[in-house]
């Protein structure tokens, strides 16, 4: 909006009642830098005038300049919060493109690490989440050390595979660029039958509460006709009753090989989103298993080891890779004039669709539930901004 | 020396004695601070502050040295009288709630006959200083949080004093040190059923009198960044700090002397320091219990904590207040 409105807006409101704040860029309960202008009559949000736009790198140009070895390390930091699938999609489109074989291990080596990143990705959503509606000095800082101390055991399985903690550079165009140590699998099963067990906690604390329930139900409801109409998706989408899950829609990197659930709520509000994750963290566990149980054996790519940044060309054409990501759908699309760097490239951050719903669902909330329903839709920046 | 007049004398004594409980009080607040920090992160499973002195145990010190040293800075479109007086007008009831409190027997500033009314007024007036902090920053959030501290104070002033009726009605007295006396065969908590409710409404209603967290509206961090305190920085950060703190281990203390027994426990009979123990002790039982409510529940929003209030506590204590009052009636009279 240009300022000149925005002035107007501000004017225009201006009966003495009503209150213009600003909700960030800097802001303790913004999931990174959003500002969100609000404006209140009391308690109540009349106007919501989002600002996006603080964390832009320019994304999609570097994923023009940088090669297909390059890039992967890069896309991790679109969403940084679940590096694994953003990185997933992008070596997809690659391969789609190129018309690139991944060997069955490298699939379900795929699949365990995109699994086990939704798992961190959501201890991290639930911790932050309760901390918006609790604050640093209450309870929802004790469900957010709780959650941050089960993510970083996940965060030290990916230490122990990749090296890294948050930005992995775990795929490469053709499979995967590491092997499981020894032993990884077994401390991966120990883990995760931890994280389910503490899963049980935290519902038993969060669902026996009457104020989570209080903050939580009725609050934020998304209608599955809106839903459907902003084209949100991953855990929102599936909490206002669409059973929308690309790993079961479109089933890519053999998911067709597992057993799973996709959880559907038809509550719209908080609560059913927070449900659905809830039921996802499950899922994946389970996800993790099975792969784990069945993990064949042979390369884990279809391409050398890497030996020089321009060596993996990608054959002419075009095409759109998608993937199920913590956050919903993430999808890359890539032009490629047969040379080392694709000739173009656009993100579909899942962030960034969902984010779009919060002008709908804020107006007529109180200033309280702002960041309940800003926690529940889960956003990272990184993605949002690219 | 020549005599001096008894008024003289009463006058230096009282200052005596104040300035020795204002100290204690404040020695206190400081180090309940590093006991709540504890407790928490034993909570969280973390360990709390650990690094300055043994098992951390000065770091309060450390805290106040580091608030003491923060450049002060005062917003320029800040009301600056009003922003530079509101620590402190906050502070004084917050300290002064201490002057009745009887903490052990003989030993208090002033054991007023209207000890528990004078208590709840001057507690209740905290909440001046708040506005004045929250108009005098001309910052929004602050507006916002103070505008809901004013709805919260004067939604649970009632609930609260008619809760703190229910040991006056037992005792038969205002008096803090009648109303302790009157518990020493059985302590109020353990008067089953209406004492024991009347201690559970008790805490609730000190949760949202100290504005803890379920009820921390009007701080509130997550929405409104720091609430009323959000412009204040170094010694009247500080104060606030203080302010709140000392509320909070006032109300304790009252709670352990209106509903566990004051200064009863062994030994209290013969010295009035086991006396003071025993209720320090008690009134750290009940700072506890807060602290754990503090660190267990999340934040509800302005109109629930409303909606509790008028239609849950309200009516409620109400009727507690009136059961306990028939039943006084027909056990024979006031003070048993």
């Amino acid at each position: 909006m240009d300022p000149e409105a925005r002035k107007v807006i501000e004017l225009g409101y201006g009966g003495s009642e009503r209150l213009t704040m600003n909700m960030g860029p800097q802001h303790p309960s913004a999931h990174g830098v959003f500002r969100a202008i609000l404006t209140l009559e009391g308690e109540t949000v009349v106007a919501v005038d989002a600002v996006i736009g603080y964390l832009h790198r320019c994304h999609e140009k570097l994923g023009e300049s940088l090669t297909y070895t390059q890039y992967p390390s890069i896309a991790s930091k679109t969403d940084y919060v679940a590096a694994m699938t953003s990185e997933l999609a992008y070596v997809r489109a690659a391969e789609m493109v190129g018309k690139v074989e991944v060997p069955r291990r490298a699939q379900y080596l795929r699949v365990i690490v995109a699994e086990l990143q939704r798992i961190a990705s959501h201890c991290l959503w639930l911790g932050t989440w309760c901390m918006d509606m609790g604050g640093a000095l209450g309870g929802g800082a004790t469900v957010f050390l709780y959650c941050i101390r089960e993510r970083e055991w996940v965060l030290d399985l990916f230490e122990a595979l990749v090296g890294a903690r948050l930005l992995y550079g775990f795929h490469q165009v053709g499979g995967t660029r590491y092997d499981i140590p020894a032993g990884w699998a077994q401390k991966c099963r120990e883990t995760i039958a931890l994280i389910e067990k503490r899963l049980d906690e935290y519902e038993d604390m969060l669902e026996g509460n009457a104020f989570f329930l209080a903050r939580t139900q009725g609050v934020g409801g998304i209608s599955r006709e809106l839903a459907q109409t902003v084209g949100i998706s991953g855990p929102l989408i599936r909490g206002s009753g669409v059973s929308y899950d690309i790993r079961r829609l479109e089933p890519y990197s053999s998911y067709e090989d597992f057993d799973f659930k996709v959880p559907v709520e038809t509550g719209g509000d908080c609560y059913a989103r927070y449900r659905v994750r809830m039921v996802e963290f499950r899922e994946s566990i389970n996800i993790v298993r099975q792969a784990l149980d069945g993990l064949p054996e042979g390369p884990i790519s279809s391409r050398p080891g890497v030996k020089s940044v321009g060596q993996v060309r990608v054959a002419k054409g075009e095409g759109y890779a998608r993937v199920e990501g913590a956050r919903g759908e993430v999808g890359c699309y890539l032009i490629s004039d047969g040379g080392a760097k694709p000739y173009r490239m656009k993100w579909r951050g899942a962030s960034f669709s969902n984010l779009s719903i919060l002008p709908h669902i804020l107006i007529g909330t109180r200033v309280a539930d702002v960041v309940a329903i800003m926690g529940s839709v889960d956003p990272v920046f990184g993605e949002v901004d690219r | 020396m020549p005599a001096l007049p008894p008024m003289v004398m009463d006058a230096v004594n009282a200052f005596i004695v104040g300035f020795i409980v204002l100290n204690v009080i404040v020695g206190m607040v400081t180090y309940v601070t590093l006991l709540e920090r504890k407790f928490a992160a034993r909570m969280q499973s973390r360990i709390g502050p650990y690094r300055v002195g043994p098992h951390g145990l000065l770091q309060p010190i450390a805290d106040a040295l580091k608030l003491m040293m923060k450049e002060d800075v005062v917003p320029r479109q800040a009301d600056r009288s009003v922003y530079n007086l509101a620590p402190i007008v906050f502070l004084v009831p917050c300290m002064l709630i201490f002057a009745t409190l009887p903490f052990a027997p003989g030993l208090g500033i002033a054991d007023l006959n209207i000890g528990i009314l004078f208590f709840l007024a001057i507690s209740a007036m905290e909440i001046v200083g708040l506005f004045m902090a929250g108009w005098g920053s001309n910052n929004k959030y602050a507006l916002l949080s103070v505008m809901r501290a004013v709805n919260q104070i004067i939604s649970y002033d009632l609930p609260f004093i008619f809760v703190a009726l229910v040991p006056v009605l037992l005792a038969g007295s205002l008096r803090l040190s009648d109303i302790a006396a009157a518990q020493a065969g059985l302590w109020n908590v353990a008067w089953f059923p209406l004492g024991t409710i009347a201690f559970l409404f008790y805490i609730v209603v000190t949760l949202a009198a100290e504005n803890r967290v379920p009820f921390d509206i009007l701080e509130a961090e997550s929405e409104l960044v720091a609430g009323f305190r959000v412009e204040y920085s170094g010694m009247k950060f500080a104060l606030i700090q203080l302010g709140e703190y000392a509320h909070m281990i006032g109300t304790s203390f009252l709670g352990a002397l209106l509903f566990l027994g004051a200064w009863a426990g062994p030994w209290a009979d013969g010295s009035p320091w086991w006396g003071a123990l025993w209720f320090t002790l008690k009134a750290m039982f009940v700072f506890l219990v807060v602290t754990w409510i503090r660190w267990s529940f999340v934040r509800i929003r302005a109109d629930q904590i409303l909606a509790i209030s008028w239609k849950l506590l309200l009516p409620a204590s109400l009727l507690l207040l009136m059961a306990t009052a028939v039943v006084v009636a027909l056990q024979g009279g006031a003070g048993g």
